[in-house]
């Protein structure tokens, strides 16, 4: 110590230290700093694994090189969310042509799915799964997340996300069972009908947000039983064949004579 | 239910063809048929019976009594408290509770009334409703009596003043009534909203601005004019939110489709559309990105975003009005003027 103090009045010690706060600032960053892309970086074997399993699975529609063609989408820069939310929610490779491909049991591992996601963000720079942080509701802030879903989701999702029908057999599904990433990658790629809300429409922050105040639903209705959540009209059958039922029922047991 | 032994006589005139001719020689008046034969429940030949009735009367007014036993023990017990688990269940014994305290004795009531008390007919005429002679006389001289007593008949001005005080006295709450009637008829105010030239236009519900840059391509922002809180309109922000909400996309400039006198409403592909439905008003939101279709969940109107926002299904009969936009200096997006017409549905002064 006592050899630096006496030099600390050296013409070369403001560089010095100059140097170092810059090293420390850069290494502190480099450490927390969001990062965009998941934790493990892809290696050259994920993306060659992922472009094997794209060829065999996928490259009959896509297109060999992921290029796409008349009514099939190009791939080259959806980036890997949208591969983690298509391949991981069962709706690629699609089941059936039809008004949308519908969610099904996932065709994949998560293994491969990580793959074929390393081989297409390869194509083209385009949005990254999140990570685990990025979308845990304990963090965010869920009546924030209501006033958000109302305003942007829920005129197709419904209320509390029971999902609601669009038009020509197109409808915007339950998210009841979807897990916060694919919550998360739906908004940033913004698959099949659904539009995109991006990072400057919907921040990370306000994505989490979402996050949150779906994974409240989870807990169930205070009320009761929910009828599915659907509104008015599912409520409206109910009271009127059930309730009404009921008491036509009563009226003509009251009415009736005792045997 | 037998009542043929009195019936008899209107068997013939019921049945089948010779109907018309029954209609033309028809009895001048009907008989009355009676009533028919009374019919013994099993209560009142069984007095097992009877016993079980009575039983299960007294069950119901016993489930009534545990029913209401129940809520105030799930009142006390469970309270309402923080968790969504917590409030179901207070919910469901609560109701349960009364459910069972109400039905049951309405139930035990009702099968009390129908087992166990008589069941016998009985008919009771109706007692003639005109008083006799004298007592209608007695009652007009009562009447006359008072009439003059009051000197109503001499005392003109006393007549009128009665007349115009009981005349009068409605209108101390009609005029109030009234006069808050509607309240605001200045029907001029749904031709404006508050976009006007260089507003700009920010996220709902953040109220932050918006780069032209940051809408992509599939995008939809729900859009809301900058200071929407602020100024004369704060305290009917919210009716001035419901004019001016906007629904703003981007679309692949290709695939847009605009009239040569809207060319330069949009910038870059951006359009910004009033998402107030041209039918009866629901917010119309529901964007699908591929057909760039905006579906109205009320009624079903369909609009084509990429081309003018026209009706392409539905009952709509006009196209959403188009927000014409631009860019500010900085970059966000800020309107060119107010919508060029009147938003949402038709009313009457619009004469469109």
């Amino acid at each position: 110590m006592k050899a630096i103090a006496a030099r600390r009045h050296h013409r070369h010690a403001p560089m010095v230290l100059l140097l170092l706060a810059l090293l420390m600032t850069g290494g502190l960053y480099a450490a927390f700093a969001p990062s965009a892309v998941s934790a493990a970086a892809p290696s050259e074997d994920d993306i060659a694994a992922g472009r094997a399993l794209f060829i065999a699975n996928c490259a009959t529609c896509h297109g060999p090189s992921a290029e796409g063609r008349d009514d099939v989408p190009s791939l080259i820069g959806v980036g890997a969310a949208s591969v983690d939310f298509q391949v991981g929610t069962g709706r690629m490779p699609m089941q059936m042509d039809g008004p949308q491909a519908a969610a099904k049991p996932p065709q994949f591992d998560q293994e491969q799915i990580n793959q074929l996601a390393a081989y297409v963000a390869s194509l083209g720079p385009g949005p990254a799964v999140p990570s685990a942080q990025q979308v845990d509701p304990a963090l965010g802030d869920a009546a924030n997340g209501g006033a958000l879903f109302r305003t942007n989701c829920a005129m197709c999702h419904g209320a509390i996300g029971a999902g609601g029908a669009l038009t020509e057999g197109k409808w915007a599904p339950s998210l009841a069972d979807s897990t916060p990433t694919q919550v998360y990658t739906a908004m940033v790629t913004g698959p099949q009908s659904m539009p995109v809300f991006n990072d400057a429409n919907l921040t990370p922050d306000e994505k989490r947000d979402i996050i949150a105040f779906l994974e409240e639903q989870h807990r169930g209705s205070p009320g009761g039983i929910t009828l599915g959540s659907l509104g008015p009209v599912g409520e409206g059958v109910w009271v009127w064949i059930v309730g009404m039922g009921l008491l036509i029922g009563a009226s003509v047991w009251i009415g009736a004579k005792s045997s | 239910m037998s009542n043929n032994e009195k019936g008899t006589d209107l068997e013939p005139r019921s049945s089948g063809a010779d109907v018309d001719q029954a209609g033309a020689a028809g009895p001048e008046r009907f008989d009355n048929p009676g009533l028919p034969t009374h019919r013994d429940r099993a209560t009142d030949r069984d007095p097992a019976a009877a016993r079980r009735a009575e039983r299960t009367v007294i069950v119901l007014f016993a489930l009534s009594v545990l029913g209401t036993i129940g809520t105030v023990v799930a009142y006390i017990m469970v309270p309402t408290g923080e968790s969504v688990e917590n409030m179901r269940l207070s919910n469901l014994l609560l109701g349960l509770g009364l459910f069972l305290s109400m039905f049951g004795i309405g139930a035990a009531a009702v099968h009390w009334a129908k087992t166990l008390m008589s069941d016998h007919e009985q008919a009771e005429d109706r007692h003639p409703q005109r008083g006799d002679a004298e007592t209608r006389q007695a009652a007009i001289a009562a009447l006359g009596a008072g009439a003059e007593d009051s000197g109503i008949g001499r005392r003109g001005v006393l007549k009128g003043a009665v007349v115009s005080a009981v005349a009068l006295a409605p209108l101390s709450v009609a005029v109030p009534l009234v006069g808050e009637l509607g309240g605001d008829w200045n029907v001029s105010k749904f031709r404006h909203t508050l976009w006007e030239r260089g507003r700009r236009l920010t996220r709902d519900p953040s109220g932050d601005p918006i780069r032209a840059a940051d809408v992509t391509i599939g995008s939809v922002f729900h859009v809301i004019p900058e200071g929407l809180r602020e100024g004369d309109h704060a305290d009917h922000w919210i009716e001035e939110k419901a004019k001016a909400v906007v629904l703003m996309v981007r679309l692949d400039p290709a695939d847009l489709t605009e009239a040569e006198d809207r060319r330069d409403w949009s910038y870059e592909g951006i359009v910004a559309y009033s998402k107030i439905c041209t039918h009866v008003g629901c917010p119309v939101a529901l964007y699908e990105q591929q057909t760039h279709h905006l579906l109205c969940p009320c009624h079903q109107s369909t609009f084509d975003i990429s081309d003018g926002a026209k009706v392409v299904f539905g009952p709509a009969k006009r196209a959403l009005p188009q927000l014409p936009i631009t860019v500010d200096d900085e970059g966000y997006l800020v309107a060119q003027d107010d919508f060029n017409e009147p938003i949402g549905p038709s009313y009457w002064e619009r004469l469109k």
